[in-house]
């Protein structure tokens, strides 16, 4: 029979740790998200619109700038919800594989916390 | 068969398909009244939410904004798209692993605190209120411009049938008859863009032809490119260039200001976060704003277009006609006043920005003023310039110059002479718009009477069957109230709605966002930082719009700052505020704590969990 007392307390502090990483990949990944929001809705649209405006939409007659406002920020926005979906679905089941790994290492049924 | 024909076989038609869905979706428990069972599926939520946040406003007025305002029109381009991307990210999946049934519900127990409920009812209670106003009005005038009946009579229709499926289906009713809603809409508003598209450029698709050259037929020989030949037009005629950026006004910091405010009182808006509340799990919520903001931008992506195509059409169909030569459609929105013709006496029609321009609009003057002022124009005329007064001068020191927005969607299709049954699908469309919205927003008010206020500070111990009967009984009241305002609406209706958008930027957002994202926050702080951003917000547009009290400058900014823009500044008061009081309060209690880590923890995707840990 395991020491289920040093078990627990050792697949705990790894719970706490895996929760932690959770939590800040999750910020990291938001952040980067969001920071390509901001570049396309507010770098290229309005602060940059100008000088962008010199240049054509490859292949259309659209002021790149003026593009990007009407249109491309929008564009851009749906790609990173997108992405936004597609890591957290990553992330999500890296979370649950790391925790069925612990719960197998102790030796016990998983446990859903609460 | 006549416009107004058409227009009877798809309003009546929509509006039986509604109340079918009403009668299939029906509730008996609470779960199913507030949050749908949680059984929508994602891209269903996706649609209905589409359909929630696409007003009669965005439907009917945008593409006439940006038709007016060129590049600027951008502002409500990207701010009503942007927001989304906030609250997919950034609110959406926590509260949904909260797992509630209103936002006052994560603003309270987050800050433990039933002040800071209140606060959020309160908000809540008056962003959707005003905003409701604007909805039941546009339902009103949609069926007086289209069936040509009177817009009481109109707002009375629209309140009968959103009553049915409200107290019958509430959220369940309500998502379900937004799905049917969307695709009502989205049909209304691409048909004509996709002919329109074809018939000006040869290009079928809209998103790409306002790109591209126009047919030699409708540029006068030569296939010239649409944008191009529109900027050389307009500076023709003494308007700025419909691609260049910040003229006039509309700098670069008010454009930024109004963007931003835009997307963060998106974030905000409570009937949008609780469509999040609906779907079966934490990962569906994320994968429901992704599927939102395809089917918005489905027709964001698409007003642009028909806003270039209608400012070209609008400035080559009427320059230079003679007044026998005026179109159909011409005359028939004169009577309403929205678009007006005050001749020099040359018979000839001039559209343009300068002293020259014989276009108005009546805006805000009543029957009678405008009758006053023909009457002296024509005076003027007949006189030859010595008696009278002349029209143009007066409408122009007025600030009417130029037709009215809103007419310039629905008119387009008749610049381009397509069918009637089109004309007709758009008012069928305009009206879904109008109801769904107003829907959403009617569950919403709901909500914050019969759970925020009855069930979780009033009387907590009360039968789930007590709680469906407050809630049915206070959606009733509020679809009342709602048409009491559309026949009776507040005088300044986009400043309001303008103040809605302002008050939940600066009040909701930070406080949720500040909950999901710091532990440390407790509610007095919040509550300070709600209660300072509502009043700075609310001041300066009541200052502003109402009080006539110039916009201000701040000494940060170049221009002074628009009315729209000051939402943004709001919020960032409210941040603000909210962080430097937060160290003088104790932190919130350990179970407040464990709460938070609970939102943030990820939901295991074979075992959901439907509610979450507090009683409801």
């Amino acid at each position: 029979m395991k020491d289920t007392g040093r078990d627990v307390v050792r697949s705990g502090l790894s719970l706490v740790r895996l929760r932690k990483w959770y939590w800040r990949v999750n910020l990291i990944a938001t952040g980067l998200l969001l920071f390509v929001w901001a570049l396309v809705g507010f770098g290229a649209s309005i602060f940059f619109v100008q000088p962008l405006n010199a240049f054509r939409l490859p292949g259309t007659h659209f002021p790149l700038g003026f593009w990007f406002a009407q249109q491309g920020a929008i564009v851009v926005f749906v790609g990173v919800i997108l992405s936004y979906c597609f890591v957290m679905k990553w992330l999500d089941r890296s979370f649950f594989e790391a925790r069925r790994q612990l719960a197998k290492q102790r030796g016990v049924e998983e446990e859903y916390e609460r | 068969m006549s416009v107004k024909a058409w227009t009877f076989v798809f309003v009546g038609g929509s509006f039986l398909l509604y109340l079918l869905i009403a009668w299939w979706s029906r509730v008996r428990d609470t779960r199913g009244f507030y949050v749908a069972g949680r059984e929508v599926p994602a891209a269903a939520n996706g649609m209905a939410t589409a359909a929630d946040w696409m007003s009669a406003a965005s439907f009917l007025s945008m593409a006439g904004m940006v038709a007016t305002m060129g590049y600027s029109g951008s502002v409500y381009l990207l701010g009503w798209t942007g927001g989304f991307v906030l609250l997919a990210l950034g609110l959406a999946p926590y509260l949904r692993k909260f797992g509630h049934f209103t936002v006052p519900d994560f603003v309270g127990d987050r800050y433990d605190s039933q002040v800071a409920r209140l606060v959020a009812v309160v908000c809540a209670l008056l962003v959707s209120f005003l905003y409701v106003a604007a909805q039941m009005r546009g339902v009103g005038v949609v069926f007086s411009r289209f069936l040509e009946v009177d817009i009481t009579v109109g707002v009375l229709i629209g309140m009968a049938i959103v009553f049915v499926y409200a107290t019958l289906g509430g959220m369940r009713g309500i998502t379900w008859t937004q799905v049917a809603q969307y695709w009502v809409l989205i049909t209304a508003f691409l048909l004509p863009a996709f002919a329109i598209s074809f018939k000006l450029t040869g290009q079928i698709l809209p998103q790409l032809g306002w790109g591209g050259s126009l047919r030699p037929e409708y540029a006068g020989g030569s296939a010239v490119p649409l944008l191009e030949r529109l900027n050389a037009t307009l500076e023709e005629l003494g308007f700025a260039s419909y691609t260049a950026a910040f003229v006039g006004a509309w700098d670069m910091w008010n454009v930024f200001l109004v963007a931003a405010s835009l997307m963060v009182g998106t974030a905000g808006l409570p009937h949008v976060i609780v469509r999040f509340y609906t779907v079966r799990t934490v990962q569906a919520a994320r994968w429901s704003g992704f599927w939102a903001l395809v089917f918005i931008a489905l027709l964001y992506l698409t007003a642009p277009a028909t806003a270039a195509f209608s400012r070209y059409l609008l400035l080559t169909t009427l320059n230079d006609r003679s007044g026998s030569e005026l179109p159909g459609w011409f005359r028939n929105w004169e009577r309403t006043g929205l678009i007006l013709w005050l001749d020099d006496g040359d018979g000839k029609v001039r559209f343009s920005n300068r002293k020259d321009n014989e276009i108005f609009r009546c805006g805000r003057l009543t029957a009678v003023e405008l009758a006053e002022i023909r009457a002296e124009h024509q005076r003027w005329l007949d006189s030859g310039g010595s008696n009278g007064t002349d029209g143009r001068a007066v409408l122009r020191a007025r600030g009417l110059s130029g037709p009215d927005n809103d007419i310039i969607l629905l008119a387009t299709s008749e610049m381009a002479q397509l069918s009637g049954w089109i004309v007709a699908l758009v008012a069928a469309g305009g009206l879904a718009a109008a109801l769904s919205t107003a829907s959403g927003l009617l569950l919403v008010i709901s909500s914050s009477v019969a759970h925020d206020l009855y069930f979780r500070v009033l009387r907590p111990t009360a039968s789930e069957k007590e709680r469906l009967q407050v809630g049915r009984a206070s959606i009733a009241v509020a679809v009342v109230v709602a048409g009491i305002l559309g026949i009776y609406p507040p005088a300044f209706v986009s400043e309001v709605v303008a103040f809605a958008f302002s008050l939940a930027a600066a009040s909701f957002f930070p406080a949720i966002v500040l909950g999901i994202f710091s532990k440390r926050v407790s509610a007095v702080p919040v509550i300070v930082g709600m209660v300072v951003g509502i009043l700075f917000c609310g001041g300066y547009i009541t200052l502003c719009s109402f009080l006539k009290m110039a916009p201000q400058t701040f000494g940060i900014f170049p221009y002074p700052v628009n009315p729209q823009g000051i939402g943004i500044l709001g919020m960032v008061l409210n941040f603000g505020v909210t962080l430097v009081l937060t160290p003088f309060f104790p932190a919130p209690r350990r179970e407040i704590q464990q709460l938070v880590d609970t939102v943030r923890e990820p939901e295991d995707p074979i075992a959901p969990r439907q509610s979450s840990t507090v009683l409801h």
